[in-house]
């Protein structure tokens, strides 16, 4: 049973580098995502996020390092893992000329197995707008439709690039409640942000990236704490002061 | 949660690709005209500026002198001859810009100018010679009867709508699945699609599909209005156009895959698609016949796909050629359809 053990863990990756040119864009990146937990990739734009999770999705080949998704290779597994893993990139349109409905049927057609149709539709509250043409949602709307192709094989894991921004308060935490359902049916989630508030009402462990590599790592409650005392008396740490701390430098400025 | 194995109410992933791209054209209203109204547009212009030779009457240049008058009298009295008013400074312009066929002078005898590399102008020449040498008392030996032959079928108009669908055809498989796929390239959807199980081949294959099902109302409409408008005649069977035009819309899917499967944006694409479609809007026989251009280019002219569509497409419909007729052609666009395919999924640029 040590195959059991090993799968444990949902994601590792150990050593990855990615370079284009002269940039680093990963720098001998490593982590572990445990099964069943929400895990954060939290940087400023241009610290790596994106181009790691879409190393950990297979959409891109590392120079260097080992990923290890569910317990399988992308070389040896892509096929299974492309059934069993739900993914959401930053700034994917989906095709606006056609409806919800058939864009999920199309997604849906893709799976061998996964919620029904009606049942995804349910998830992401978009029943309502099921006949309605994507061009014709709003911002949040179809981000929450993003999120139900990406769920639409009843994925075991839920990749995440930026998965709120741009949105509106009321829509975020729309879309926070989508992922707390998800979660709370067992999956696994890695998303990336740069919202710390969303860090910290969503994930049980954060990874703070910078220049390609993993800065700091914990819950955001014990990082907040390493800090020590709040700086300012008058409220409490976030991730905020964190990265702060760490970097000398604003998240969102960087 | 409703949960099911299987595809929970959507279909095979060939068919839901298929029907997203017939969607995505269909709610594409500027996809339509330019399918089905452009190809008829075009033929009802083509064939009012190219009407069957009885018909066309003869336009004189003849300057407005009082020297004229006499020559005016007699040819404006001829059935198909038209008299212009032409000033001496204007004849040469006249002529070039084929307002006139033919300029008279009123010397004795007088002087015809005309060019002699328009048929136009030489029949015009002919016309006019007849009239003038009639009305100054030639008597003829004798009088022919004439039978006017109108041939349906064997009128420019005829020659030009196999043209015209086939033009069509290369049109709108080249633009529609090149601006289609770069722009689901640039909007990312590709590389949302090849982050999901989706096969490749599938959504290739899909493009091509929904292709072949536009093409039976693309070729049939200019097709149609020919038959109804013009009374062109179908001399072969529908079942051979069916497969001439199955196999041309295979060869140009292909090719479309092909240069559709690298350019990052629409300036991109469509540069490509120019440099590809433009030797054959020229060289093809789309309006006048490829046999016009000179033997040495002939090899290459006959190995292009529009040629070989078109020369196929006017084999059945004013020929009546069968399948077996077309043989060749056919062959050589299966072959355009198959390599460019194949070539396509090897360099298709997904992210």
């Amino acid at each position: 049973m040590t195959e059991r053990i090993a799968t444990d863990l949902a994601v590792s990756c150990e050593g990855l580098h990615k370079q284009y040119g002269d940039v680093v864009a990963v720098d001998r990146l490593s982590l572990t995502v445990r099964r069943g937990e929400c895990f954060g990739l939290l940087g400023p734009n241009g610290a790596g996020k994106t181009t790691t999770i879409e190393i950990l999705e297979g959409l891109l080949a590392p120079d260097a390092g080992d990923v290890s998704v569910l317990g399988l290779g992308w070389r040896t597994h892509e096929r299974e893992l492309r059934q069993r893993l739900g993914i959401q990139l930053q700034e994917t349109q989906l095709n606006e000329k056609l409806t919800v409905d058939e864009t999920l049927r199309l997604f849906r057609a893709f799976y061998h197995d996964g919620p029904t149709v009606e049942a995804l539709l349910d998830m992401v509250e978009l029943g309502a707008k099921r006949g309605s043409w994507v061009g014709k949602l709003s911002g949040g709307q179809r981000q929450r439709l993003s999120v139900a192709c990406a769920l639409a094989g009843g994925p075991d894991l839920l990749f995440l690039d930026e998965p709120t921004t741009g949105l509106d308060p009321q829509s975020r935490r729309q879309l926070w409640e989508v992922l707390r359902r998800f979660r709370a049916a067992g999956g696994t989630v890695l998303l990336t942000t740069h919202y710390m508030d969303e860090a910290e009402v969503l994930c049980d462990r954060v990874a703070i990236v910078d220049s390609g590599t993993v800065i700091a790592l914990g819950t955001p409650r014990d990082l907040i704490a390493s800090l020590g005392a709040p700086r300012v008396v008058t409220h409490h740490g976030t991730l905020e002061d964190v990265f702060m701390a760490l970097t000398g430098r604003h998240l969102r400025e960087a | 949660m409703k949960h099911s194995r299987g595809r929970g109410g959507a279909r095979h992933p060939l068919i839901e690709l298929t029907l997203a791209r017939l969607r995505e054209f269909i709610r594409e209203p500027e996809a339509l005209f330019w399918t089905f109204i452009f190809p008829i547009v075009l033929s009802m212009a083509l064939a009012s500026a190219f009407p069957g030779g009885a018909t066309s009457p003869v336009f004189v240049g003849l300057a407005a002198s009082p020297a004229s008058a006499g020559l005016r009298q007699t040819l404006a009295a001829v059935p198909g001859i038209i008299v212009r008013d032409v000033e001496l400074d204007e004849e040469l312009d006249a002529l070039r810009e084929g307002e006139v066929h033919l300029v008279v002078r009123p010397t004795d005898p007088p002087t015809y100018r005309f060019d002699p590399g328009r048929d136009g102008s030489r029949t015009a020449r002919l016309i006019v010679d007849d009239a003038l040498k009639r009305a100054s008392g030639r008597a003829d030996p004798w009088t022919a009867r004439d039978q006017a032959v109108e041939i349906p079928g064997s009128r420019y108009v005829d020659w030009l709508i196999p043209g015209i669908v086939g033009m069509n055809i290369m049109g709108t498989s080249l633009w529609g699945l090149g601006f289609s796929i770069v722009q689901a390239r640039m909007r990312k959807i590709l590389k949302r699609l090849v982050a999901s199980p989706m096969r490749k081949w599938e959504y290739l294959m899909a493009q091509i599909l929904a292709r072949m099902l536009f093409l039976a109302p693309e070729a049939a409409v200019p097709l149609l209005f020919g038959v109804l408008a013009f009374g062109m005649p179908i001399q072969g069977s529908v079942a051979a156009i069916v497969v001439v035009t199955a196999a041309g819309g295979l060869a140009f899917s292909g090719l479309g895959l092909l240069v559709a499967s690298r350019p990052r944006t629409i300036e991109g694409i469509s540069g490509v698609l120019n440099f590809v479609m433009l030797p054959m809007w020229i060289l093809s026989g789309i309006f006048f016949s490829a046999s016009n251009f000179p033997d040495a280019l002939q090899p290459f002219i006959q190995a292009l796909p529009l040629t070989a569509l078109i020369d196929a497409l006017r084999g059945v419909v004013l020929e009546g050629a069968t399948v077996a007729g077309v043989a060749g052609e056919l062959v050589l666009l299966a072959v355009w359809g198959v390599v460019p395919f194949a070539l396509a999924i090897r360099l298709f640029k997904w992210k």
